[in-house]
């Protein structure tokens, strides 16, 4: 009995000492990435390429999905705004729902599966052929070659891909609310540019876009880079990033809409 | 007090016929020994082979030199400098004087054969594109592959692709180049063209060399002095052809690739064969 409580205990202390190292080599990464970013902006043509890949690659799955999500609001919306007659709000409901929430934060979700279980796949894969050895070993610093250029061009794409997000979806939104539904056309963009405040919408939803990227971004390459050099520790990275952050891109969501939005 | 000759700090007196020195190396990965005490010396000009069985620590051996791990005791010295002791500057110094090829090459995949090679220079030097372009063109020549710069690493051969991963390991003309396994897995035309290569081009840019192998028949053929290494110490040492008629069992067993010796069959076991055998029987009643 005091055998087995002693040996739960010591997993526990192993546990717990393995996951506080780990955030610290974490944040030292974050740390190290800032400070060897010149090359990514020397050579800005490594971060554009990177742009590239995360970015425009992942224009499809972002546009055609900020499509149906803002049907779906254009149809619910309207659904519940009818019940209490204001069917001409509901250009300001999908737009605030989309530049508020729903764009950075879906946008963020699938941006972490399409890119940045890419980016981690791609930098576990370069560690497990021994491409990062090989290139310390020619004197070029990996963080700076091979992270960092992939960070920023995950920090840079993130806001762009959102804001493309919400505006596909505001134009799902009007397919389904004003050409199917029949709702006002001129009420649907009236009301929808009178309440849509600049600073307070729009620009709180860059910053939250702009975050959840860093956060991404981080994850991602964190992940790739301390992945175990084996075809099992590569899989079990790229799940992990799609996982980890998931969930600190829903947790950092409720902290800065705490920030942002209260009382407003 | 005499200079480095690649950081240009000042370092000790050295041989000047010796461009890496080992002296009393131990290095341990947590609390498990890898190399216990190891003394080497490389000669200016020379190819050495480090020889033993799987993971008996030369792939670490190589690491050390090339400063990606540090000793738990001893030191290395390359070129008269401590290599643990440098700073991230000092040790990149270093290291662009230095080449190495990977096991599997370790090529960019995301580049062409043209690109991979064009790498370092294109990192380091100022060199004007016209000009990395020829020196590339050379460099894929002097292994036999200048008809395929336009290729990708994924269509390469393994012989190919060591045979890149070897031109793009001189890109810089290094005063070391080191070889971690560079016959594995080659078929026997390609791995004969590979052991030519090292030699020759050992020559050619007067390097020194350090080829970490197990392929004992091609590498004696081409090096000029071997290290044994067993359970990360050194148990012989001497010329390719003293250790042909080596009598020391170690080098008899390996070299000649029996079955029978000093190098045990079987893995270690806690408990006797029969004794495990009857506790199953035990269980079993």
């Amino acid at each position: 009995m005091i055998d087995s409580m002693l040996r739960f205990l010591q997993w526990l202390g192993n546990h717990v000492t393995r996951r506080i190292n780990r955030l610290g080599f974490a944040s030292r990464f974050f740390l190290a990435i800032f400070l060897q970013s010149g090359t990514a902006f020397r050579r800005l043509h490594l971060t554009l390429r990177e742009i590239y890949f995360t970015g425009v690659m992942s224009l499809i799955i972002i546009l055609v999905s900020g499509l149906f999500v803002g049907m779906v609001l254009g149809l619910q919306g309207y659904d519940t705004l009818q019940r209490y007659g204001s069917t001409e709000a509901l250009g300001i409901l999908v737009a605030l729902s989309l530049v508020r929430e729903l764009g950075p934060v879906v946008s963020a979700l699938l941006f972490a599966s399409r890119a940045g279980s890419a980016i981690t796949a791609e930098i576990g894969l370069m560690k497990a052929t021994e491409q990062l050895s090989a290139m310390e070993m020619m004197a070029v610093d990996p963080i700076a070659r091979v992270v960092a250029p992939r960070f920023w061009g995950g920090v840079v794409s993130m806001p762009l891909l959102a804001a493309l997000f919400s505006a596909m979806g505001i134009f799902g939104g009007y397919l389904v609310g004003v050409q199917l539904i029949g709702v006002d056309e001129g009420s649907f963009w009236s009301q929808m540019q009178a309440s849509v405040d600049f600073r307070q919408d729009i620009l709180n939803g860059v910053i939250k876009s702009f975050v959840f990227g860093i956060i991404v971004s981080w994850v991602a390459v964190f992940e790739g880079y301390d992945a175990d050099p084996t075809a099992e520790g590569v899989s079990g990275a790229t799940t992990r990033t799609v996982v980890t952050s998931s969930l600190a891109i829903l947790a950092a969501d409720f902290i800065l809409t705490a920030f942002m939005f209260r009382g407003a | 007090m005499p200079r480095c000759e690649i950081t240009g700090c000042p370092g000790v007196n050295i041989p000047q016929e010796s461009l890496v020195e080992i002296r009393n190396l131990s290095f341990s990965y947590d609390s498990r020994p890898i190399l216990s005490g190891i003394n080497m010396t490389i000669p200016r000009g020379k190819v050495v082979a480090i020889m033993g069985s799987s993971g008996c620590g030369k792939t670490t051996t190589l690491r050390l030199i090339g400063g990606q791990l540090k000793p738990t005791s001893g030191e290395v010295r390359v070129g008269g400098q401590v290599v643990h002791e440098l700073d991230a500057g000092g040790l990149y110094a270093l290291r662009r004087r230095m080449g190495m090829l990977f096991q599997f090459g370790a090529l960019f995949t995301d580049m062409s054969v043209y690109d991979n090679i064009a790498f370092q220079m294109r990192e380091h030097t100022n060199l004007p594109e016209a000009m990395i372009r020829d020196l590339v063109l050379m460099k894929l020549h002097a292994v036999g592959l200048r008809g395929a710069h336009n290729l990708m690493p994924s269509e390469l051969s393994g012989g190919m692709a060591r045979r890149v991963a070897l031109a793009r390991a001189i890109a810089l003309d290094p005063m070391l180049i080191m070889y971690d396994e560079p016959f594995a897995g080659l078929d026997p035309i390609s791995l004969s063209i590979v052991g030519e290569l090292i030699r020759k081009l050992n020559d050619a840019l007067g390097a020194s060399s350090i080829v970490v192998t197990h392929d004992v028949q091609e590498s004696l053929k081409m090096v000029d002095y071997v290290y044994f290494v067993s359970e990360g110490k050194i148990v012989a040492e001497g010329t390719a052809e003293e250790m042909k008629h080596s009598t020391a069992p170690y080098v008899h067993q390996f070299v000649w690739g029996e079955a029978d010796g000093p190098v045990p069959f079987h893995y270690p076991s806690r408990m006797a064969y029969d004794e495990e055998l009857l506790k199953r029987e035990v269980a079993r009643d």
